[in-house]
This record gives structure tokens, C-alpha cells and sequence, in this order.
């Protein structure tokens, strides 16, 4: 691993190099809407985004939809994971619970989630209610597997080592089956970050009066793109900022895993 | 054969273990007889399935006997329990605690005073040469100061037996050979019995008091052999000819039950 870091580019080149990829990109979007005579209303121009963002969070009006989206992200995402990691553990650690739900389980993997937002709406109103509930079903499944999976392909030599100096089911969990599937628990709570965001955006889109996903479903109506356009800059400023906090205690947590963060990547890309 | 009585630690009485399998029961030991003595140091030796590692499971208290008994200063094992130590092929090391935090696993496994242990885990790391390892983690260290670790871990809990099953498997020639030595030195350092399971016939040799030969499937006794080379053995005792005449005459012995099967 340390000699890949030798040969990772200096601080000076991430930085500068993503920045000119930004001015190319923006001068080429100003460039066409300029000489391609594209309409506002189709495409809007990078001043009037930034205009749009201005009134937004400078001026304000955005700032409670911005928090309403980060509310339902937040309370939902953790309380979807804390309710997986329970059941992951619950599901590994007992045979009879697993006969009892596998068959369900795997049938409402393979359904989208998000199909279940209008029954969600229905049964909670427009408020932050169902956005919770949303936010939180979406979460938890990834990271439900994750856990169960974790804990289930814990080293059985590890287990074995502590059997053999007498150590209860308690001690082999605590200190050898939950530490070891820290890995994979991770992986799932990185995920869930981005899931947690389309769940609060989908549920917005369904029925809602508030919300970063309102904004957009507001703005379309009016072709107002670049309302819509600062509304997903803000989506992507929150997705990027959670997943980077997360990859960051990720390795903090799971610090004796070099490969940790190599692992959540390619459960997401599944 | 080594009789019964009060001068045993560890007995294996007409000891058979089956295992079921989807190809239908294995016989992985068949009426096998040992005993090993206070304080000996005895080698298992035999081929590639012979059973050894159930023989450790069995005196870990891991699995049980399809036949026959196994005691432990003369009870019946019936689980683990504290009393025997294991070292295996891997160091089996959890790599999220330190080296003191995994050598003080048997101290919390069995509920010990874990001040008590604290300063025996740190006497024994510096018995093993890792003293200012303590608060490292396993990742950071060599194969060979892993497998300390683990002996180190083996021996926390002062068992009367200490159980190793090929614990230089997984080391390089060199690391291996030194390990050998540095066994040696620990075991005459805690003064405890030492069941040491592996199929190199030099170490067995180098390190025993005492060699029980094993065929393989189903893993019987074929042989007990005495080795009374002087102690400590350094590396001039490899080159002495008792040392060699025994090594050859081990060799030819699985030469035949190679030939046997």
C-alpha cells in the first residue's frame, strides 16, 4: 500500500487539476449556450446558476429546504442503520430467525425500494415523517446484508483460538465476530449515504412542500433550470460530504484493514 | 507405551475420532495410546493427515472422541477449560487488539484477576523477545514474531500443557529453525508440558524428550521413540552423530510407512 502512496500525485495536482477540468467544462457550457443559441429554459447560463444559488443560500429561501433534506437524510440514515446492523447480527447469530425471514428477505432485495414511497406518503402524510421512514428503508437493506454477511464469514481459525481458551459466545462475538466485520459493516454504511439521499429525493418528489427534491420538482414546473440546477449542486455537496466523512472514519475505525476503503467500493459498484 | 498413573498430565486412551462426511465417515484417529509426562517435552510426529490436528482439538476440549477417553491429570475432558494452552498453525491473532490485548485473551476468556495477568503477559512477552512490542498491533510484525505472540498467548494462563500443532509451518526455513531454538529456551524457561505436533523430523528430534511416530489414515501410534541428547541443544547438537542417527533412523521408519500404504 505505501508504495502506492509514493506515486499518488502531489496535493498541488489534485487540486489544480480537477480546477482546470472545472474551467474547461464551465467555459465550454457558457461557449455553447452562447454560440448554440440554447434558450434558458433548456439550459441556463453558469451566472444565472450561480445567481440561483445566491438567492438560495446567501438571501436564504433555500436554507429550510436545505435543512429539511438534510433532517430526514440524517434521522433517517441513522436510525435505517442502526435498525440493519441489529437485524444483520440478529439474522447471523440465529439460525431459527433466518429460516424465519430468508425467503422475505430476499424478495424485498430484489424489489426497488423506492416503489414503496407513494404506500409511504399514504401512510405518513407530506411532513418529514415518511421522508424518515424513506430514508431509512432505502438504507437499510445494503447494510442489513453487509452485517449478516460480516459477521457470518468471521475467521473461524480466530473463533477456534478463543473456544479453545474458553471463551463464552459473548467474548467470541464481542472480540472477534463484530470487530471482523467492521470491514463490511462499513462498506454498507458508505452505501448507505448515497441511498439515504435518493430515498429523501424520491419520497420530495412523490408529496412534498419542503425539501432540496421539492425545489427541483417546484423549478420544473416552471422550467426554471437553474433553480434546479443549484438545487443538485446542493444534492451533490451533501452526497460528497457524507460519504467523504464516512470513508474518513472508515479507516479511522477499521485501522488493522489497509484494503478497507478498496472493499466499500467495489460492494458499491455491485 | 507409557503407562497410566499420577506421573501423566495428558492420556489418550484407546482415543478414535470419526468424522462424518458427505463421502461417508473418515477415521482421522483409530485407538490411539499416549501419555505425556510432567514436564516432558513429547513430539507428535507423523505425515500429512494423520490426524494430529484432531489430536489437539480433542485436548483443547474443541471437539469430542467417537471412542475411547481423553484426561486431562486423569479426568475426562469434557470442553475447554483453561488447563491445556494452544499454539497453531497460524498465529491466529486478532489483528484489531494489541500484542498485550491478544496475549491477554485466555485471562479474560477464563474470567482471570486481570492485573495478574497484565504483568504475566508482559513477563512472558519479554520472555519471547517482544517486550516493546506490547502495544503493537499484529499487522505490524513478522510471521515469526507472530507465532511469539501466540506462544506467549498460550502460555498466559499458566496451563498445564502447552499444545502447539505445527506452529512453524507457516514460516520461512531460517525464521523456522531459529523458532526452534527460541522454543526450546521457552519451554526450559516455564518448565511445562509440551505436546508439539509437526512432520519435520530435525525439529522433532532437536526439540523432544520423547517422539511418538503416527501413520497416517487412519492416525494410529506406530512407534515411540526416546531421544537423550544433553540440554540445552544448540546448533553443534544438529551436527552430532547421535542426532543424525536418530533423524535417519525416523526418516527410514516413514520411508517404510510410506512403501506400507
Amino acid at each position: 500500500m505505501s508504495a502506492q502512496q509514493d506515486s499518488r500525485p502531489s496535493m498541488g495536482k489534485r487540486i489544480a487539476y480537477p480546477a482546470i477540468t472545472l474551467v474547461v467544462l464551465v467555459a465550454v457550457w457558457s461557449g455553447s449556450i452562447h454560440f448554440l443559441r440554447i434558450p434558458d429554459y433548456l439550459l441556463p447560463s453558469p451566472t444565472q446558476v450561480v445567481n440561483a444559488m445566491y438567492v438560495g443560500y446567501v438571501q436564504g429561501a433555500y436554507w429550510p429546504h436545505f435543512f429539511f433534506t438534510l433532517k430526514s437524510v440524517v434521522i433517517g440514515y441513522l436510525a435505517g442503520c442502526t435498525l440493519a446492523i441489529a437485524c444483520g447480527i440478529l439474522l447471523a447469530e440465529s439460525p431459527t430467525f433466518e429460516l424465519f425471514v430468508y425467503p422475505y428477505i430476499v424478495a424485498l432485495q430484489s424489489m426497488p425500494k423506492i416503489a414503496i414511497a407513494p404506500l409511504v406518503i399514504v401512510w405518513l402524510g407530506f411532513g418529514l415523517e415518511s421522508k424518515v421512514v424513506m430514508v431509512a428503508l432505502v438504507c437499510f437493506f445494503p447494510l442489513f446484508i453487509n452485517t449478516a454477511i460480516g459477521i457470518k464469514q468471521a475467521n473461524p481459525q480466530l473463533i477456534d483460538v478463543l473456544r479453545a481458551f474458553g471463551a463464552s459466545k459473548a467474548m467470541i462475538f464481542r472480540r472477534v465476530k463484530l470487530p471482523g466485520a467492521a470491514g463490511h459493516i462499513f462498506a454498507g454504511l458508505q452505501i448507505g449515504v448515497v441511498l439515504a439521499l435518493i430515498g429523501a429525493v424520491v419520497a420530495e418528489f412523490v408529496a412534498s412542500t419542503q425539501g432540496l427534491g421539492h425545489i427541483i420538482k417546484a423549478a420544473a414546473v416552471d422550467m426554471q433550470t437553474n433553480v434546479m440546477f443549484a438545487a443538485l449542486i446542493s444534492l451533490a455537496v451533501l452526497g460528497v460530504v457524507g460519504s467523504q466523512f464516512l470513508r474518513w472514519l472508515h479507516t479511522r475505525v477499521v485501522f488493522w484493514d489497509r484494503t478497507a476503503s478498496t472493499a466499500a467500493t467495489q460492494t458499491q459498484s455491485e | 507405551m507409557a503407562s497410566s498413573g499420577p506421573g501423566t498430565v495428558l492420556e489418550a486412551q484407546g482415543l478414535s475420532l470419526v468424522y462424518q462426511t458427505s463421502r461417508g465417515p473418515v477415521t482421522a484417529l483409530q485407538e490411539l495410546d499416549a501419555a505425556l509426562a510432567p514436564g516432558e517435552f513429547l513430539s507428535v510426529l507423523g505425515p500429512s493427515g494423520c490426524g494430529k490436528s484432531t489430536l489437539l482439538k480433542l485436548a483443547a476440549g474443541l471437539i469430542s472422541p467417537t471412542q475411547g477417553r481423553i484426561l486431562l491429570e486423569g479426568q475426562a475432558i469434557d470442553g475447554p477449560s483453561g488447563r491445556v494452552g494452544v499454539v497453531f498453525q497460524q498465529p491466529a491473532l486478532l489483528p484489531w487488539s494489541t500484542v498485550l490485548e491478544n496475549v491477554l485473551v485466555p485471562i479474560r476468556a477464563l474470567g482471570r484477576d486481570l492485573a495478574a495477568g497484565r504483568k504475566r503477559a508482559l513477563d512472558l512477552l519479554k520472555l519471547v523477545g517482544l517486550a516493546e512490542f506490547a502495544t503493537h498491533y499484529p499487522g505490524e510484525l513478522s510471521g515469526g514474531m507472530q507465532q511469539r505472540v501466540a506462544i506467549a498467548r498460550g502460555l498466559v494462563h499458566e496451563p498445564r500443557i502447552l499444545f502447539l500443532d505445527e506452529p512453524f509451518a507457516a514460516l520461512d526455513a531460517m525464521t523456522r529453525e531459529h523458532m526452534t531454538g527460541e522454543l526450546q529456551r521457552i519451554w526450559l524457561a516455564t518448565g511445562c508440558s509440551v505436546a508439539f505436533i509437526t512432520h519435520s523430523i530435525p525439529e522433532a528430534v532437536f526439540l523432544s524428550d520423547r517422539i511418538v511416530v503416527m501413520s497416517a489414515r487412519p492416525g494410529r501410534v506406530v512407534r515411540e521413540v526416546k531421544v537423550d541428547l544433553p540440554r540445552p541443544r544448540t546448533i553443534e547438537t544438529m551436527a552430532d552423530a547421535r542426532f543424525n542417527a536418530q533423524c535417519t533412523e525416523l526418516r527410514q521408519l516413514f520411508q517404510d510407512l510410506v512403501i506400507f500404504e
